[in-house]
């Protein structure tokens, strides 16, 4: 049988000479993501903004809109919006947070079960009351923080502080670009939406890891190679395995997205634009080009990198096209 | 690195063996696992609210309230001592944490604060002998006396009175007759309710948003509602109202005769004569006495239910009740009579309760969910399993059963910490097989590298296998740190993303390691490879 080979075995693509476009490229793409943030802001769910959220079926044909619209803003409760959410009989109905505490929420909710009465079906029901969102929110802040700097703090034994730095420059980028994504498509920001902000990070994490690895082994071996060409051959030769994994990591998404149904289509959705749109790209054309100017190879010139070499086992340079 | 010594294979296959077989039981129809022997795994998975279905409330002790109802003890208390002490007063106030007392005498200064400083009590009950803290500090400036309630004072009482609550709620839930309620405590104020497979979660947030304060009081006959409402009530008495609608006023005195601690069962029924729901009660012995005597004195006079600040019914007292039991008829629905009786069987809250937040979900969507999660799952599965052998060959059939043993072990593992799958859960086990199939895809690929750099095939295996692996314990603990992280900050299903997705990247660094080694060790032995297949 001939295996599928997505990238060839000699490949020699000069990633690093597209640094000149990619670096001002993404800077730019990141002033934007920034710029749309601030312009429509996040859709934050009730989680982060308190109120309720009431997933409703009717029981006897298609929902009515028009009709539901009217009979809430009846309630006099302020802010209600409908939405349908999955099959046509399903509205997803938010309403936002009501003057008074606590109790005013689950007020609100009585109020609507009230008017709704049994000609519906009540799937989901959530009443976040203005104590608990404050806290969510900062605690959704806190952990992403939280998580980034443990990375780093990670990285920063494991390689050199350029390394980590340059892990996190990256990385950063990707939350920045994944929530400019999430206010362009006003996403519902919620507790979901930090889970998969976090996991974007340990995916793209992942993906730099793997090649800063190789970018290390390679610096060991290579000692009088110039940096772009060390950080090329890295890249190069963990291509197959960046496009392979790439490709099941697709695959397990698009599962997700189009038959997990709308309970996690939105975290599916934002996961796929920051692991399949964003990550890789990432690894590839920012942290690895960005060493160079965090002076990776300079260290390694003045001596840095010296460190005896643990027994190499007497290995070939792994340079493609060697054997 | 292809060598297994006996040892360590006997111990690779225990831990892959026994990972699998915690998860045996999730597959079998529950009927059969009850006849699994104890001494084998026989626990399973546990579906979140998400998936199953029901209701996730966090209550709140209401401590603002707490402290308000504190400030007016103390208020009373302060009087009560002065009076006694027959030391004058020209007032008394009080806010929300302290009470001002202004004498008459600026001279009685230093005896009135030793009696109201006698008031004060230790925090945390003394019996560790720890603490000094005291519930309450005294001060004189001139002839005015200031009594604050101390900060150590305040949190301890709203601890103990979570303690309280969390039984009580216990005690209501459990009427309920629900399956397996979790209620526990949430930092310093706050606990946590998930009652799974729950209709109708407006009758839990009923019966625990009620105090349940029951007390048996005189009404107040010098003068009429209508007339106490227009003026004042008597100093020794308060205006309260009746749960009906409109509610009636009723003038009710403030001394308590007897109240719903001395109660020790109460049955919903009905009445003999007009069939109306009832409910009956009983009272202990020390209530029994005090019921009768109050009784016994105010025969002919009309006295009053009252339950949390309602009157209930005020009916009038025809004869002694002698017998310590009694009935409250208040125009209850069957529904109602029953959850006053669990209510009152259960005991009062010590303080209010608020529902801060609540996530409930019905059984059909928890259903949807499952049939969704489950498809996404399946179809997520099959593409990567085919990419995978596509990719590389017989290799690809060797990741897909690595791949295949570690989403067993998650689910052992799940299922012998009892831990909760939920939705974003069932995500995390799809991510995961990304991430499991990643780390065979770093091995593979090592290995065609090391081929192409001219080694020998098994030499070029074991060199692959020898550097990958570093490769694929930094890149996984990196993406645990992140679930981490996500299980500290998350609660209900983002945590449960966390759990199926921290415990994902531990299976994955295991099978990684050992099971997909260990099937490739085999076929080395068996097959002396002269090339390799990938």
């Amino acid at each position: 049988m001939r295996l599928l080979r997505l990238v060839p075995d000699e490949t020699k693509f000069d990633f690093i000479r597209f640094r000149r476009v990619t670096l001002p490229v993404s800077a730019v793409m990141s002033i934007l993501a920034v710029v749309l943030y601030l312009g429509l802001g996040l859709n934050f769910g009730i989680d982060f903004r308190g109120g309720s959220l009431m997933e409703i079926q009717t029981k006897d044909g298609p929902a009515d809109l028009e009709q539901l619209r009217t009979t809430l803003d009846g309630l006099g409760l302020g802010e209600v919006s409908l939405q349908q959410f999955g099959a046509d009989t399903d509205v997803l109905i938010r309403i936002g947070q009501q003057e008074g505490g606590e109790q005013a929420q689950q007020e609100a909710a009585n109020k609507v079960r009230a008017a709704l009465g049994d000609s519906v079906d009540y799937r989901r029901v959530e009443v976040v009351g203005p104590s608990v969102s404050g806290e969510l929110l900062s605690y959704g802040t806190l952990g992403v923080i939280l998580a980034t700097f443990g990375i780093l703090i990670y990285l920063w034994f494991r390689f050199e502080w350029q390394f980590a730095l340059g892990a996190m420059i990256a990385n950063t980028h990707d939350i920045v670009l994944t929530i400019g994504f999430m206010s362009l498509m006003q996403i519902d920001f919620d507790l979901t939406s930090i889970a998969a902000l976090l996991t974007i990070l340990g995916y793209s994490l992942n993906d730099t890891v793997v090649i800063y690895d190789r970018i290390r082994e390679i610096l060991r071996r290579y000692k009088k190679m110039p940096m772009e060409e060390i950080l090329n051959l890295s890249i190069n030769s963990t291509l197959s395995r960046s496009v392979i994994t790439h490709v099941t990591v697709t695959l397990a998404l698009l599962a997700l997205l189009i038959f997990g149904g709308p309970a996690i289509h939105n975290f599916a959705m934002v996961m796929t634009f920051g692991v399949v749109l964003v990550g890789t790209y990432t690894s590839i054309f920012i942290a690895s080009p960005i060493l160079i100017y965090l002076g990776v190879g300079v260290a390694r010139r003045a001596g840095a990198f010296e460190a005896p070499v643990a027994e190499d086992k007497a290995s070939p340079p792994v340079v493609a096209g060697q054997g | 690195m292809l060598h297994f010594s006996r040892p360590k294979l006997i111990l690779v296959l225990a831990i892959a063996l026994i990972g699998m077989a915690f998860a045996v039981p999730n597959l079998l129809p529950a009927s059969w696992r009850g006849a699994i022997p104890s001494w084998l795994p026989s626990s399973t998975v546990v579906l979140g609210l998400d998936l199953q279905g029901g209701s996730h409330l966090l209550l709140e002790v209401d401590a603002p309230a707490m402290r308000r109802e504190r400030a007016t003890i103390l208020r009373d208390d302060v009087r009560r001592v002065l009076r006694e002490a027959r030391i004058g007063t020209t007032g008394i106030t009080s806010n929300d944490n302290s009470v001002q007392v202004r004498l008459r005498d600026p001279a009685d200064a230093e005896q009135a604060l030793e009696r109201i400083r006698g008031l004060a009590v230790q925090v945390g009950g003394g019996f560790t002998g720890v603490s000094t803290a005291m519930d309450m500090a005294a001060e004189a400036n001139g002839g005015t006396i200031t009594a604050t309630l101390t900060e150590d004072g305040l949190r301890e009482r709203v601890r103990a009175a979570v303690d309280q609550s969390i039984e009580i709620v216990r005690r209501r839930i459990d009427q309920l007759g629900t399956t397996e309620p979790n209620i526990a405590r949430q930092g310093a104020n706050r606990i946590l309710v998930q009652v799974p497979g729950l209709d109708d979660p407006a009758r839990l947030k009923a019966l625990l948003g009620q105090t349940a304060k029951l007390t048996f009081r005189l009404v107040d006959t010098s003068m009429s509602a209508q007339q106490a409402l227009q003026t004042r009530p008597p100093a020794d008495a308060s205006i309260l109202y009746s749960n009906e609608e409109p509610p009636v006023p009723y003038v009710i005195k403030n001394e308590v005769l007897v109240s719903g601690e001395d109660l020790i069962d109460a049955q919903p029924g009905f009445d003999q004569r007009t069939r109306e729901p009832i409910v009956s009660f009983r009272f202990n012995a020390n209530g029994a006495t005090r019921f009768a005597a109050a009784t016994q004195a105010n025969v002919g006079r009309p006295f009053a239910i009252i339950l949390d600040n309602q009157v209930i019914s005020a009916p009038r007292i025809n004869e002694p009740i002698l017998g310590g039991s009694g009935q409250i008829s208040g125009q209850f629905t069957v529904e109602e009579a029953n959850d006053l009786s669990i209510l009152l069987r259960a005991g009062a809250l010590p303080a209010p309760l608020q529902v801060v937040e609540e996530r409930t979900v019905g059984p059909g969507l928890g259903q949807d969910s499952i049939s969704k999660g489950l498809t996404a799952a399946y179809i997520g599965s099959i593409l990567v399993v085919i990419f995978m052998i596509v990719t590389y060959g017989l290799f690809g059939v060797f990741a897909n059963i690595a791949v295949a043993i570690n989403v067993a072990m998650i689910f052992g593992v799940l299922s012998a910490l009892g831990a909760t799958l939920t939705l974003p859960g069932i995500a995390g086990v799809v991510l995961t097989v990304g991430i499991a199939v990643d780390s065979n895809v770093l091995i593979y690929e090592r290995i065609r590298e090391e081929v192409r750099a001219g080694r020998s095939p098994i030499s070029a295996i074991e060199a692959g296998f020898d550097r990958a692996l570093a490769t694929i314990l930094d890149s996984n603990i990196t993406t645990f740190i992140a679930a981490a992280v996500l299980f500290f900050i998350g609660t209900g299903p983002v945590r449960g993303f966390a759990i199926t997705f921290g415990i994902g990247i531990i299976t994955t660094v295991f099978t990684a390691f050992t099971v997909t080694r260990l099937i490739v060790a085999w076929w080395v032995r068996w097959k002396r490879p002269k090339h390799v297949p990938i």
